[in-house]
Protein backbone atom coordinates (compact mmCIF):
# COMPACT_ATOMS: atom_id res chain seq x y z
CA UNK A 1 0.00 0.00 0.00
CA UNK A 2 1.22 3.07 -0.77
CA UNK A 3 1.51 5.99 1.96
CA UNK A 4 0.87 9.36 1.66
CA UNK A 5 4.28 10.03 2.08
CA UNK A 6 5.74 7.71 -0.59
CA UNK A 7 3.76 8.81 -2.97
CA UNK A 8 4.50 12.68 -2.39
CA UNK A 9 1.66 13.83 -1.02
CA UNK A 10 1.38 16.13 2.24
CA UNK A 11 -1.27 15.55 4.91
CA UNK A 12 -3.92 18.10 2.60
CA UNK A 13 -3.69 15.74 -0.13
CA UNK A 14 -1.28 17.94 -2.45
CA UNK A 15 0.97 16.52 -4.65
CA UNK A 16 4.78 17.74 -4.58
CA UNK A 17 6.41 18.16 -7.57
CA UNK A 18 8.85 16.08 -8.51
CA UNK A 19 12.68 16.30 -7.37
CA UNK A 20 13.99 19.03 -5.49
CA UNK A 21 11.03 20.39 -4.73
CA UNK A 22 9.96 17.56 -2.99
CA UNK A 23 11.12 19.47 -0.04
CA UNK A 24 9.83 22.91 -0.47
CA UNK A 25 6.90 23.94 2.40
CA UNK A 26 3.48 23.17 1.26
CA UNK A 27 1.13 26.16 2.16
CA UNK A 28 -0.21 23.41 4.49
CA UNK A 29 3.79 23.45 6.45
CA UNK A 30 3.65 27.24 5.98
CA UNK A 31 1.13 27.73 7.58
CA UNK A 32 2.28 24.78 10.53
CA UNK A 33 5.45 27.58 10.69
CA UNK A 34 3.74 30.98 11.41
CA UNK A 35 1.13 29.05 14.21
CA UNK A 36 4.66 27.75 15.60
CA UNK A 37 6.11 31.37 15.49
CA UNK A 38 3.11 32.95 17.31
CA UNK A 39 2.92 30.14 20.21
CA UNK A 40 6.03 30.59 20.55
CA UNK A 41 5.72 34.34 21.06
CA UNK A 42 2.71 33.61 23.22
CA UNK A 43 4.56 31.76 26.26
CA UNK A 44 7.67 34.00 25.77
CA UNK A 45 5.42 37.16 26.79
CA UNK A 46 4.24 35.34 29.54
CA UNK A 47 7.46 34.34 30.83
CA UNK A 48 8.34 37.45 30.51
CA UNK A 49 5.24 38.96 32.09
CA UNK A 50 6.40 37.23 35.30
CA UNK A 51 9.85 38.00 35.86
CA UNK A 52 9.41 41.90 35.19
CA UNK A 53 7.49 42.21 38.37
CA UNK A 54 10.07 40.52 40.37
CA UNK A 55 13.00 42.51 38.76
CA UNK A 56 10.97 45.89 39.54
CA UNK A 57 9.94 44.95 42.63
CA UNK A 58 13.90 43.69 43.94
CA UNK A 59 14.97 46.70 41.46
CA UNK A 60 12.98 49.36 43.42
CA UNK A 61 13.51 48.45 47.05
CA UNK A 62 17.29 48.07 46.44
CA UNK A 63 16.88 51.87 45.09
CA UNK A 64 15.13 53.15 48.21
CA UNK A 65 17.24 51.29 50.41
CA UNK A 66 20.23 52.36 48.57
CA UNK A 67 21.63 54.75 51.43
CA UNK A 68 22.09 52.36 54.23
CA UNK A 69 23.12 49.47 52.62
CA UNK A 70 26.42 48.49 54.31
CA UNK A 71 28.24 45.96 56.22
CA UNK A 72 27.38 47.97 59.26
CA UNK A 73 24.00 48.06 58.68
CA UNK A 74 24.14 44.38 58.82
CA UNK A 75 26.20 43.72 62.07
CA UNK A 76 24.82 46.79 64.40
CA UNK A 77 22.06 46.72 66.41
CA UNK A 78 19.27 49.15 66.23
CA UNK A 79 19.71 52.57 67.92
CA UNK A 80 16.88 55.27 69.14
CA UNK A 81 14.01 53.42 69.13
CA UNK A 82 15.07 51.97 65.61
CA UNK A 83 15.25 54.79 63.96
CA UNK A 84 19.30 54.49 63.38
CA UNK A 85 21.66 51.62 63.23
CA UNK A 86 21.55 48.38 61.63
CA UNK A 87 19.70 45.30 61.72
CA UNK A 88 21.83 42.69 63.54
CA UNK A 89 19.59 41.62 66.54
CA UNK A 90 16.70 40.54 64.17
CA UNK A 91 19.13 39.19 61.58
CA UNK A 92 20.38 36.58 64.18
CA UNK A 93 16.84 36.56 65.79
CA UNK A 94 15.81 34.59 62.14
CA UNK A 95 18.43 33.00 61.74
CA UNK A 96 18.13 30.70 65.22
CA UNK A 97 14.29 30.60 64.66
CA UNK A 98 14.45 28.79 61.57
CA UNK A 99 17.68 26.77 62.59
CA UNK A 100 15.58 25.57 65.94
CA UNK A 101 12.87 24.92 63.71
CA UNK A 102 14.52 23.07 61.48
CA UNK A 103 16.12 21.32 63.84
CA UNK A 104 12.86 20.26 65.17
CA UNK A 105 11.14 20.07 61.71
CA UNK A 106 14.00 18.15 59.42
CA UNK A 107 13.88 14.88 61.20
CA UNK A 108 10.21 14.47 61.89
CA UNK A 109 9.27 15.55 58.35
CA UNK A 110 12.04 13.39 56.76
CA UNK A 111 11.16 10.58 58.76
CA UNK A 112 7.50 10.64 58.41
CA UNK A 113 7.62 11.59 54.67
CA UNK A 114 9.77 8.12 54.74
CA UNK A 115 7.36 6.11 56.23
CA UNK A 116 4.17 7.09 54.05
CA UNK A 117 6.12 6.41 50.85
CA UNK A 118 8.06 3.95 51.62
CA UNK A 119 6.17 1.56 53.94
CA UNK A 120 2.25 2.34 54.40
CA UNK A 121 0.05 0.37 52.84
CA UNK A 122 -2.57 2.17 51.02
CA UNK A 123 -5.56 2.49 53.86
CA UNK A 124 -8.32 4.36 55.18
CA UNK A 125 -5.48 5.25 58.27
CA UNK A 126 -2.97 6.49 55.53
CA UNK A 127 -5.31 8.54 53.70
CA UNK A 128 -6.44 10.12 56.54
CA UNK A 129 -2.64 11.05 57.30
CA UNK A 130 -2.58 12.35 53.74
CA UNK A 131 -5.43 14.21 54.15
CA UNK A 132 -4.50 15.68 57.19
CA UNK A 133 -0.83 16.37 55.80
CA UNK A 134 -2.48 18.59 52.82
CA UNK A 135 -4.95 20.59 54.87
CA UNK A 136 -2.20 21.82 57.33
CA UNK A 137 -0.27 22.84 54.21
CA UNK A 138 -3.61 24.86 53.72
CA UNK A 139 -4.04 26.60 56.99
CA UNK A 140 -3.18 30.31 57.48
CA UNK A 141 -0.33 31.28 59.06
CA UNK A 142 -1.35 33.14 61.69
CA UNK A 143 -3.66 30.33 62.86
CA UNK A 144 -0.77 28.53 63.22
CA UNK A 145 0.17 31.49 65.17
CA UNK A 146 -2.70 30.96 67.70
CA UNK A 147 -2.00 27.62 67.79
CA UNK A 148 1.59 28.15 69.14
CA UNK A 149 0.26 30.45 71.60
CA UNK A 150 -1.95 27.85 73.11
CA UNK A 151 0.62 24.40 72.40
CA UNK A 152 3.56 26.00 72.99
CA UNK A 153 3.49 29.09 74.76
CA UNK A 154 0.70 27.84 77.44
CA UNK A 155 0.33 24.32 77.76
CA UNK A 156 3.72 23.67 77.36
CA UNK A 157 4.60 26.16 79.18
CA UNK A 158 7.46 27.16 77.13
CA UNK A 159 6.82 30.76 77.52
CA UNK A 160 7.08 33.34 74.41
CA UNK A 161 10.61 32.06 73.35
CA UNK A 162 12.56 30.95 70.73
CA UNK A 163 11.86 27.86 71.26
CA UNK A 164 8.20 28.39 71.02
CA UNK A 165 8.11 30.22 68.09
CA UNK A 166 10.72 27.98 66.44
CA UNK A 167 8.03 24.85 67.31
CA UNK A 168 5.05 26.73 65.61
CA UNK A 169 7.11 27.18 62.67
CA UNK A 170 8.34 23.74 62.92
CA UNK A 171 4.59 22.62 62.90
CA UNK A 172 3.88 25.00 59.75
CA UNK A 173 6.76 23.36 57.59
CA UNK A 174 6.09 19.84 58.73
CA UNK A 175 4.01 19.29 56.06
CA UNK A 176 5.92 20.69 53.01
CA UNK A 177 8.88 19.27 54.34
CA UNK A 178 6.90 15.67 54.24
CA UNK A 179 5.26 16.64 50.76
CA UNK A 180 8.80 17.29 49.16
CA UNK A 181 10.05 14.45 50.62
CA UNK A 182 7.76 12.14 49.38
CA UNK A 183 8.22 13.73 45.68
CA UNK A 184 11.66 12.83 46.46
CA UNK A 185 11.11 9.62 46.81
CA UNK A 186 8.49 9.27 44.29
CA UNK A 187 11.19 10.31 41.98
CA UNK A 188 12.96 7.02 42.47
CA UNK A 189 11.43 4.25 40.25
CA UNK A 190 9.52 1.43 41.84
CA UNK A 191 11.52 -1.06 39.22
CA UNK A 192 14.37 -0.25 41.62
CA UNK A 193 12.69 -1.13 45.00
CA UNK A 194 11.50 -4.60 42.80
CA UNK A 195 14.68 -5.72 41.91
CA UNK A 196 16.07 -5.37 44.92
CA UNK A 197 12.96 -6.93 46.91
CA UNK A 198 13.23 -9.76 44.09
CA UNK A 199 16.90 -10.78 45.61
CA UNK A 200 15.88 -10.77 48.94
CA UNK A 201 16.46 -7.04 50.63
CA UNK A 202 14.51 -5.76 53.14
CA UNK A 203 12.45 -2.57 52.79
CA UNK A 204 14.80 -0.94 55.05
CA UNK A 205 18.28 -2.43 53.21
CA UNK A 206 16.38 -1.13 50.03
CA UNK A 207 15.67 2.49 51.41
CA UNK A 208 19.40 2.86 52.90
CA UNK A 209 21.12 1.37 49.73
CA UNK A 210 19.21 2.51 46.89
CA UNK A 211 16.01 4.86 47.53
CA UNK A 212 17.73 7.54 49.83
CA UNK A 213 20.96 8.00 48.33
CA UNK A 214 19.49 8.41 44.89
CA UNK A 215 16.65 10.92 46.42
CA UNK A 216 18.68 12.70 49.23
CA UNK A 217 18.70 15.95 46.83
CA UNK A 218 15.33 16.46 46.43
CA UNK A 219 14.65 16.10 50.43
CA UNK A 220 17.22 18.77 50.46
CA UNK A 221 16.20 20.75 47.98
CA UNK A 222 12.66 20.47 49.97
CA UNK A 223 14.07 21.49 53.33
CA UNK A 224 16.11 24.36 52.13
CA UNK A 225 13.00 25.84 50.32
CA UNK A 226 10.87 25.89 53.63
CA UNK A 227 14.03 27.21 55.34
CA UNK A 228 13.39 30.59 52.72
CA UNK A 229 9.39 30.40 53.87
CA UNK A 230 9.87 30.59 57.26
CA UNK A 231 12.36 32.78 57.48
CA UNK A 232 9.93 35.31 55.83
CA UNK A 233 7.07 34.60 58.17
CA UNK A 234 5.61 36.79 60.71
CA UNK A 235 2.45 35.87 62.31
CA UNK A 236 3.40 32.48 63.76
CA UNK A 237 6.30 33.92 65.89
CA UNK A 238 4.52 37.37 66.42
CA UNK A 239 2.73 35.96 69.50
CA UNK A 240 4.42 33.60 70.50
CA UNK A 241 8.48 34.03 70.60
CA UNK A 242 9.08 37.48 68.31
CA UNK A 243 9.08 41.00 70.51
CA UNK A 244 9.68 44.25 69.14
CA UNK A 245 13.22 45.00 70.54
CA UNK A 246 15.73 42.47 72.24
CA UNK A 247 19.00 44.13 71.28
CA UNK A 248 22.01 41.50 71.47
CA UNK A 249 25.72 41.77 71.65
CA UNK A 250 26.93 43.28 68.46
CA UNK A 251 30.18 42.73 68.75
CA UNK A 252 32.69 40.03 70.22
CA UNK A 253 32.54 36.20 70.41
CA UNK A 254 29.24 36.98 72.40
CA UNK A 255 27.51 38.20 69.18
CA UNK A 256 27.64 34.71 67.40
CA UNK A 257 25.33 32.95 69.88
CA UNK A 258 23.22 35.68 71.31
CA UNK A 259 19.88 34.03 71.89
CA UNK A 260 19.28 30.61 73.69
CA UNK A 261 16.48 28.48 73.15
CA UNK A 262 14.69 30.45 76.09
CA UNK A 263 14.97 34.06 75.49
CA UNK A 264 12.72 36.14 73.37
CA UNK A 265 14.11 37.40 69.96
CA UNK A 266 13.59 39.58 67.30
CA UNK A 267 12.67 38.73 63.42
CA UNK A 268 13.33 40.10 60.41
CA UNK A 269 10.30 39.96 58.98
CA UNK A 270 8.57 41.33 62.71
CA UNK A 271 11.17 44.17 62.59
CA UNK A 272 10.06 45.39 59.10
CA UNK A 273 6.25 45.06 60.41
CA UNK A 274 7.58 47.06 63.61
CA UNK A 275 9.15 49.85 61.53
CA UNK A 276 6.82 49.87 59.16
CA UNK A 277 3.71 50.36 61.59
CA UNK A 278 4.57 50.91 64.96
CA UNK A 279 7.96 53.33 64.89
CA UNK A 280 6.84 56.87 63.99
CA UNK A 281 9.22 58.59 62.48
CA UNK A 282 11.97 55.79 61.14
CA UNK A 283 14.13 56.73 58.42
CA UNK A 284 12.03 54.76 54.81
CA UNK A 285 15.88 53.83 53.82
CA UNK A 286 15.85 51.68 57.01
CA UNK A 287 12.50 50.02 56.25
CA UNK A 288 14.21 49.47 52.95
CA UNK A 289 17.17 48.33 53.76
CA UNK A 290 15.55 45.81 56.27
CA UNK A 291 13.44 44.28 53.25
CA UNK A 292 16.38 44.23 50.94
CA UNK A 293 17.93 42.03 53.71
CA UNK A 294 15.25 39.41 54.07
CA UNK A 295 14.23 39.04 50.04
CA UNK A 296 18.52 38.80 50.05
CA UNK A 297 18.30 36.38 52.32
CA UNK A 298 15.27 34.14 51.08
CA UNK A 299 16.95 34.62 47.43
CA UNK A 300 20.09 33.94 48.22
CA UNK A 301 18.75 30.58 50.30
CA UNK A 302 16.57 29.27 46.90
CA UNK A 303 19.63 29.89 44.96
CA UNK A 304 21.35 27.93 47.19
CA UNK A 305 18.83 24.98 46.80
CA UNK A 306 18.09 25.35 42.80
CA UNK A 307 22.16 25.31 42.41
CA UNK A 308 22.16 22.06 44.79
CA UNK A 309 19.13 20.35 42.69
CA UNK A 310 21.05 21.35 39.51
CA UNK A 311 24.59 20.04 41.07
CA UNK A 312 22.93 16.68 42.01
CA UNK A 313 20.55 15.97 38.86
CA UNK A 314 23.94 16.45 37.01
CA UNK A 315 25.17 13.60 39.22
CA UNK A 316 22.35 11.55 38.74
CA UNK A 317 22.59 8.15 37.40
CA UNK A 318 19.70 6.76 35.55
CA UNK B 1 7.25 -37.61 43.01
CA UNK B 2 9.69 -34.90 44.68
CA UNK B 3 8.19 -31.74 43.65
CA UNK B 4 10.46 -28.47 44.73
CA UNK B 5 7.86 -26.29 43.16
CA UNK B 6 4.25 -27.65 43.80
CA UNK B 7 1.34 -25.33 42.88
CA UNK B 8 -2.09 -26.68 44.20
CA UNK B 9 -5.69 -24.97 42.89
CA UNK B 10 -3.79 -21.39 42.65
CA UNK B 11 -6.10 -18.60 41.45
CA UNK B 12 -4.97 -15.21 41.11
CA UNK B 13 -7.11 -12.58 40.41
CA UNK B 14 -6.02 -8.55 39.30
CA UNK B 15 -8.77 -6.96 41.12
CA UNK B 16 -12.27 -8.38 39.11
CA UNK B 17 -9.42 -9.90 36.60
CA UNK B 18 -8.61 -13.26 36.68
CA UNK B 19 -5.28 -14.02 35.52
CA UNK B 20 -4.54 -17.65 36.83
CA UNK B 21 -7.27 -20.13 37.06
CA UNK B 22 -7.02 -23.13 39.37
CA UNK B 23 -3.49 -24.12 37.75
CA UNK B 24 -2.34 -27.17 39.51
CA UNK B 25 1.50 -28.15 38.92
CA UNK B 26 4.41 -29.87 40.09
CA UNK B 27 7.88 -29.03 38.83
CA UNK B 28 10.72 -31.45 40.31
CA UNK B 29 14.57 -30.79 41.32
CA UNK B 30 17.56 -30.09 39.36
CA UNK B 31 14.30 -29.86 36.17
CA UNK B 32 14.25 -27.14 33.40
CA UNK B 33 10.66 -26.61 33.04
CA UNK B 34 9.12 -24.34 29.87
CA UNK B 35 6.46 -22.33 30.43
CA UNK B 36 4.85 -20.89 26.93
CA UNK B 37 1.62 -19.74 25.88
CA UNK B 38 0.29 -16.34 24.32
CA UNK B 39 0.30 -13.10 26.12
CA UNK B 40 -2.11 -13.10 28.56
CA UNK B 41 -1.69 -16.46 29.81
CA UNK B 42 -0.66 -16.34 32.96
CA UNK B 43 2.74 -16.75 32.28
CA UNK B 44 4.21 -13.67 34.65
CA UNK B 45 1.89 -14.04 37.49
CA UNK B 46 2.86 -17.98 37.74
CA UNK B 47 6.08 -17.09 37.86
CA UNK B 48 5.63 -13.82 40.34
CA UNK B 49 3.76 -16.48 43.08
CA UNK B 50 6.79 -18.68 43.45
CA UNK B 51 8.97 -15.83 44.94
CA UNK B 52 5.58 -13.78 46.21
CA UNK B 53 6.91 -10.90 44.03
CA UNK B 54 2.93 -10.76 43.75
CA UNK B 55 2.71 -9.62 47.07
CA UNK B 56 3.87 -5.63 44.58
CA UNK B 57 0.75 -5.73 42.83
CA UNK B 58 -1.50 -4.18 45.54
CA UNK B 59 -4.76 -5.67 43.41
CA UNK B 60 -3.39 -9.11 43.42
CA UNK B 61 -5.72 -12.08 45.20
CA UNK B 62 -3.96 -15.36 45.43
CA UNK B 63 -5.69 -18.68 46.31
CA UNK B 64 -4.66 -22.15 46.29
CA UNK B 65 -1.07 -22.96 47.55
CA UNK B 66 2.10 -22.18 46.69
CA UNK B 67 4.95 -24.82 47.62
CA UNK B 68 8.47 -24.63 47.59
CA UNK B 69 10.70 -27.12 48.94
CA UNK B 70 7.23 -28.47 50.95
CA UNK B 71 6.52 -24.97 52.61
CA UNK B 72 3.75 -22.82 51.54
CA UNK B 73 4.67 -19.67 50.22
CA UNK B 74 2.46 -17.79 52.57
CA UNK B 75 3.31 -19.64 55.88
CA UNK B 76 7.15 -18.31 55.41
CA UNK B 77 7.54 -15.65 57.99
CA UNK B 78 10.91 -14.11 56.02
CA UNK B 79 9.95 -13.18 52.52
CA UNK B 80 13.12 -12.30 52.01
CA UNK B 81 14.94 -15.63 52.79
CA UNK B 82 12.22 -17.33 50.42
CA UNK B 83 13.50 -14.36 47.90
CA UNK B 84 16.75 -15.57 48.03
CA UNK B 85 16.10 -18.73 47.26
CA UNK B 86 14.67 -18.01 44.15
CA UNK B 87 16.97 -16.25 41.05
CA UNK B 88 14.00 -13.81 39.36
CA UNK B 89 14.66 -12.31 35.88
CA UNK B 90 12.28 -10.00 34.46
CA UNK B 91 11.99 -9.09 30.85
CA UNK B 92 12.55 -5.59 31.02
CA UNK B 93 16.44 -5.35 32.72
CA UNK B 94 16.68 -3.38 35.68
CA UNK B 95 20.60 -2.20 36.70
CA UNK B 96 20.83 -0.81 39.71
CA UNK B 97 21.75 3.09 40.11
CA UNK B 98 25.45 1.07 41.21
CA UNK B 99 28.37 0.20 39.61
CA UNK B 100 28.71 -3.27 38.00
CA UNK B 101 30.36 -4.72 40.49
CA UNK B 102 28.25 -3.48 43.26
CA UNK B 103 25.08 -4.46 41.54
CA UNK B 104 25.95 -8.36 41.21
CA UNK B 105 27.32 -7.87 44.78
CA UNK B 106 24.19 -6.62 45.95
CA UNK B 107 22.54 -9.24 46.89
CA UNK B 108 25.15 -11.04 48.78
CA UNK B 109 26.04 -8.14 50.68
CA UNK B 110 22.45 -7.70 51.87
CA UNK B 111 22.58 -11.29 52.75
CA UNK B 112 25.71 -10.48 55.36
CA UNK B 113 28.00 -11.60 52.55
CA UNK B 114 31.13 -9.00 53.43
CA UNK B 115 34.97 -10.64 52.71
CA UNK B 116 36.41 -8.71 49.62
CA UNK B 117 38.04 -11.83 48.27
CA UNK B 118 34.54 -14.26 48.77
CA UNK B 119 32.41 -11.16 46.81
CA UNK B 120 35.27 -10.74 43.95
CA UNK B 121 34.94 -14.74 43.40
CA UNK B 122 31.39 -14.48 43.14
CA UNK B 123 30.86 -11.41 41.26
CA UNK B 124 33.93 -13.08 38.68
CA UNK B 125 31.36 -16.42 38.53
CA UNK B 126 28.30 -14.70 37.92
CA UNK B 127 29.08 -12.42 35.63
CA UNK B 128 31.01 -15.36 33.93
CA UNK B 129 27.93 -17.11 34.07
CA UNK B 130 25.52 -14.59 32.75
CA UNK B 131 28.16 -13.89 29.66
CA UNK B 132 28.94 -10.28 29.98
CA UNK B 133 32.41 -10.86 32.01
CA UNK B 134 34.52 -10.47 29.20
CA UNK B 135 33.06 -6.68 28.45
CA UNK B 136 32.68 -5.69 31.78
CA UNK B 137 36.02 -7.13 33.35
CA UNK B 138 37.60 -3.41 32.93
CA UNK B 139 35.21 -1.26 33.80
CA UNK B 140 33.51 -3.04 37.41
CA UNK B 141 33.78 0.61 38.61
CA UNK B 142 30.94 2.13 35.74
CA UNK B 143 27.77 2.35 36.68
CA UNK B 144 25.41 -0.27 35.72
CA UNK B 145 22.86 1.82 34.35
CA UNK B 146 25.02 3.07 31.26
CA UNK B 147 25.14 -0.12 30.29
CA UNK B 148 23.19 -1.15 26.50
CA UNK B 149 20.07 -2.91 26.94
CA UNK B 150 21.37 -6.35 26.29
CA UNK B 151 24.03 -5.64 28.68
CA UNK B 152 22.09 -4.70 31.63
CA UNK B 153 19.65 -7.88 30.83
CA UNK B 154 23.06 -10.56 31.74
CA UNK B 155 23.33 -8.13 34.55
CA UNK B 156 20.48 -8.78 35.50
CA UNK B 157 21.08 -12.67 35.02
CA UNK B 158 23.91 -12.18 36.82
CA UNK B 159 22.38 -10.66 39.92
CA UNK B 160 19.54 -13.02 39.82
CA UNK B 161 22.39 -15.65 40.26
CA UNK B 162 24.75 -14.01 43.35
CA UNK B 163 22.69 -14.95 46.12
CA UNK B 164 23.19 -18.99 44.97
CA UNK B 165 19.29 -19.70 44.32
CA UNK B 166 18.32 -22.78 44.31
CA UNK B 167 15.09 -21.91 42.21
CA UNK B 168 15.71 -19.60 39.24
CA UNK B 169 12.98 -18.33 37.02
CA UNK B 170 13.71 -16.72 33.72
CA UNK B 171 11.05 -14.54 32.29
CA UNK B 172 11.92 -13.69 28.63
CA UNK B 173 15.61 -13.52 29.45
CA UNK B 174 16.97 -13.36 26.07
CA UNK B 175 14.52 -10.37 24.34
CA UNK B 176 17.47 -8.21 24.42
CA UNK B 177 20.31 -10.29 24.05
CA UNK B 178 21.76 -11.44 20.49
CA UNK B 179 21.33 -14.96 19.64
CA UNK B 180 24.89 -15.63 19.48
CA UNK B 181 25.11 -14.83 23.47
CA UNK B 182 21.63 -16.36 23.64
CA UNK B 183 22.83 -19.76 22.83
CA UNK B 184 26.31 -19.31 25.00
CA UNK B 185 23.67 -18.94 28.15
CA UNK B 186 21.42 -21.68 27.75
CA UNK B 187 24.51 -23.30 27.34
CA UNK B 188 25.48 -22.40 30.89
CA UNK B 189 21.97 -22.55 31.95
CA UNK B 190 21.92 -26.35 31.30
CA UNK B 191 25.02 -26.48 32.97
CA UNK B 192 23.31 -24.87 36.19
CA UNK B 193 20.78 -27.43 35.48
CA UNK B 194 22.92 -29.46 38.31
CA UNK B 195 22.71 -27.31 41.06
CA UNK B 196 19.02 -25.60 40.25
CA UNK B 197 15.72 -25.44 38.94
CA UNK B 198 14.90 -23.61 36.48
CA UNK B 199 11.62 -22.18 35.42
CA UNK B 200 11.54 -20.73 31.81
CA UNK B 201 9.30 -18.45 30.15
CA UNK B 202 9.73 -17.99 26.91
CA UNK B 203 7.89 -16.60 23.76
CA UNK B 204 10.22 -18.19 21.83
CA UNK B 205 8.95 -21.66 21.22
CA UNK B 206 11.63 -22.94 19.67
CA UNK B 207 14.08 -22.00 23.27
CA UNK B 208 11.96 -24.04 25.53
CA UNK B 209 11.68 -26.79 22.97
CA UNK B 210 16.08 -27.01 22.82
CA UNK B 211 16.26 -26.22 26.82
CA UNK B 212 12.91 -27.76 28.75
CA UNK B 213 13.04 -31.05 29.79
CA UNK B 214 9.21 -30.29 30.28
CA UNK B 215 6.89 -28.12 29.11
CA UNK B 216 3.89 -26.40 30.08
CA UNK B 217 1.06 -24.28 28.10
CA UNK B 218 -1.07 -22.07 29.14
CA UNK B 219 -3.99 -19.94 27.61
CA UNK B 220 -6.02 -17.16 28.94
CA UNK B 221 -4.89 -18.01 32.52
CA UNK B 222 -5.38 -21.86 32.15
CA UNK B 223 -2.81 -24.70 32.16
CA UNK B 224 -3.92 -26.18 28.91
CA UNK B 225 -1.03 -29.22 28.68
CA UNK B 226 1.89 -29.99 30.65
CA UNK B 227 4.36 -33.20 28.91
CA UNK B 228 7.36 -33.68 27.91
CA UNK B 229 8.76 -31.42 25.69
CA UNK B 230 9.07 -33.53 23.42
CA UNK B 231 5.96 -35.06 22.99
CA UNK B 232 4.30 -31.56 24.12
CA UNK B 233 5.98 -30.47 20.38
CA UNK B 234 5.72 -33.91 18.39
CA UNK B 235 2.46 -35.19 20.03
CA UNK B 236 0.06 -32.81 21.87
CA UNK B 237 -2.79 -34.08 23.26
CA UNK B 238 -5.02 -30.41 22.94
CA UNK B 239 -5.71 -28.88 19.41
CA UNK B 240 -4.95 -25.32 21.14
CA UNK B 241 -1.71 -26.89 21.66
CA UNK B 242 -0.85 -27.47 18.31
CA UNK B 243 -2.15 -24.97 16.57
CA UNK B 244 -0.36 -22.63 18.86
CA UNK B 245 3.23 -24.71 19.06
CA UNK B 246 3.21 -24.88 14.65
CA UNK B 247 2.44 -20.83 15.24
CA UNK B 248 -0.75 -21.27 13.66
CA UNK B 249 -1.66 -18.65 16.65
CA UNK B 250 -0.33 -16.64 19.00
Amino acid sequence: MRTPVDAGLDPRGERASAGQDLFAPSAWERWKGVKEKVARLVFLGMTLALVLPVVVIVGYLIFRAWPVLSLSFLLENPRNYMTAGGIWAPLVGTFCLVFFSLLVAAPIGILAGVYLNEYARDNWLTRIINLAVMNLAGVPSIVHGLFGVGAFVMFAHMGRSVLAAACTLAVMSLPVIITSTREALGAVPMAFREACWNVGASRWQTVRTIVLPNSISGMLTGVIFEVSRAAGETAPILFTGAVFFAPVPDHGWASLFPYGPGDRCMALSMHLFTLATQVRDAPESIQYGTAVVLMGLILAVNGLSIGLRTYLRSRKRW
Amino acid sequence: MDAHIRFNQVSVRYGARPALGDLSLEIPKNEVFGIIGPANSGKTTLLKCINRTIDFVSSARVTGHVLVGGEDVYRIRNVCSLRRRVGMVFPLPVGLPLSVYENVAYAPRRAGVYGRRELDALVETCLRQAMLWDEVKDRLRMLGTRLSGGQQQRLTLARALSHRPEILCLDEFSIAIDPVTTMKIEDILRELKQQMTIVLVTNLVQQARRLADRTAFLSGGRLIEVDQTEKLFEHPAERLTERYVNGDFG
